[in-house]
């Protein structure tokens, strides 16, 4: 469960962020992207971010996951294209290994949303 | 009303952050580091057993062991008289950089950490998580047993991308099994196509001179 892990190290980042804020705002989302050539698993990163931010400055809060597809680029070809993970993995028109990933290895805390009013949730 | 603020940094930046200081400790010491994965039973302990008694009495080693539970595989190889700093990584099924800090920090003041040529740092058994954690390594080795079938590299493909070197293991059960060693190498290849891929068995000593060569050049 390297999903509980990595919602540690992301509330303790938001953390972070919110405490050097001087209103304490009240966060109402949290948006990752997280790459599909990645070892995480969006839906155990939303439960493991549900269970660790109850009774928190986070509680309530939303976790906003935008996936990113796996997208290699053939310097043969001169294109990009969409390996499939767990099948194939060259390039689909001459075979060549894929070597340059332009996407899909994000894991990325992007932006934090929150309110004006200060938080008055429980703060932990 | 509703702001946002952009944030941009990795979620790993802790563990990339304390890997790069771990590497920085490293260079400093003229230690190379390598870590070595795979998934439970693919043959670590035994590989670095053999490594142990053919190259620890050429070269200052020590070895970072992790274990989820146990001390089992620490003390199979204390048996080569060099320094085996067991870390117990609890119900995490990796190594983080911060654990790994802390078995730097046990070398550095049980031993010289001068003295030392590598460090050989074994990784719990598991062939998804531990890629994704750097420990402050120079060198990723991966190994395969024959055993486990031709597709785990597509089907687990970031340890195998990430790899500096395959280990393909317990080749000595080939003529028992169904297997295409050149499809394991193909397979490989389409995503890390100058990967060192070096086919060993442990039991009967084939391929082994060619992974303490690799292993060695690094140095």
């Amino acid at each position: 469960m390297h999903e509980t892990d990595m919602t540690k190290a992301l509330i303790m980042t938001v953390k972070q962020w919110w405490e050097a804020q001087p209103e304490r705002p009240s966060i109402s989302a949290v948006h990752l992207t997280v790459g599909k050539f990645t070892c995480v698993e969006p839906v155990s990163l939303q439960f493991a971010f549900t269970l660790q931010t109850r009774n928190t400055f986070l509680e309530g809060a939303t976790l906003e996951i935008a996936e990113t597809p796996l997208i290699a680029y053939c310097h043969h070809c001169q294109q990009e294209y969409e390996p499939e993970i767990g099948i194939k993995y060259t390039c689909n028109t001459c075979g060549s290994p894929m070597e340059d990933i332009r996407s899909g290895r994000e894991l990325k805390i992007d932006r934090i949303e929150y309110a004006q009013q200060p938080c008055t949730k429980h703060l932990t | 009303m509703h702001q946002t603020f952009d944030l941009g940094i990795n979620l790993l930046h802790v563990n990339q952050d304390g890997a790069d200081h771990n590497r920085a400790h490293f260079d400093q010491w003229g230690i190379t580091c390598f870590n070595l994965m795979s998934s439970p039973g693919a043959g670590k302990t035994v590989l670095l057993e053999r490594t142990l008694a053919a190259l620890s009495n050429k070269y200052k080693i020590a070895v970072i062991e992790g274990d989820m539970t146990t001390e089992l595989d620490a003390e199979r190889l204390r048996k080569y008289d060099v320094p085996v700093i067991a870390i117990n990584t609890g119900r995490s099924c990796h190594l983080d950089s911060k654990m790994v800090a802390g078995g730097l920090h046990r070398l550095s003041h049980e031993y010289n950490p001068n003295d030392f040529d590598m460090v050989l740092v074994e990784n719990v058994g598991n062939l998804v998580c531990p890629a994704e954690f750097e420990v402050g390594e120079h060198f990723k080795v991966a190994l395969l047993s024959i055993t486990e079938g031709e597709d785990k590299p597509l089907k687990y493909p970031i340890m195998f991308q990430e790899a500096d070197c395959l280990l393909i293991t317990k080749i000595d059960l080939a003529p028992y099994l169904d297997i295409d060693l050149q499809q394991i190498e193909a397979n490989v290849r389409q995503m890390n196509p100058d990967v060192t891929i070096i086919p060993l068995s442990t039991k009967t000593g084939v391929g082994l001179e060619a992974w303490f060569t690799w292993l060695t050049a690094k140095l």
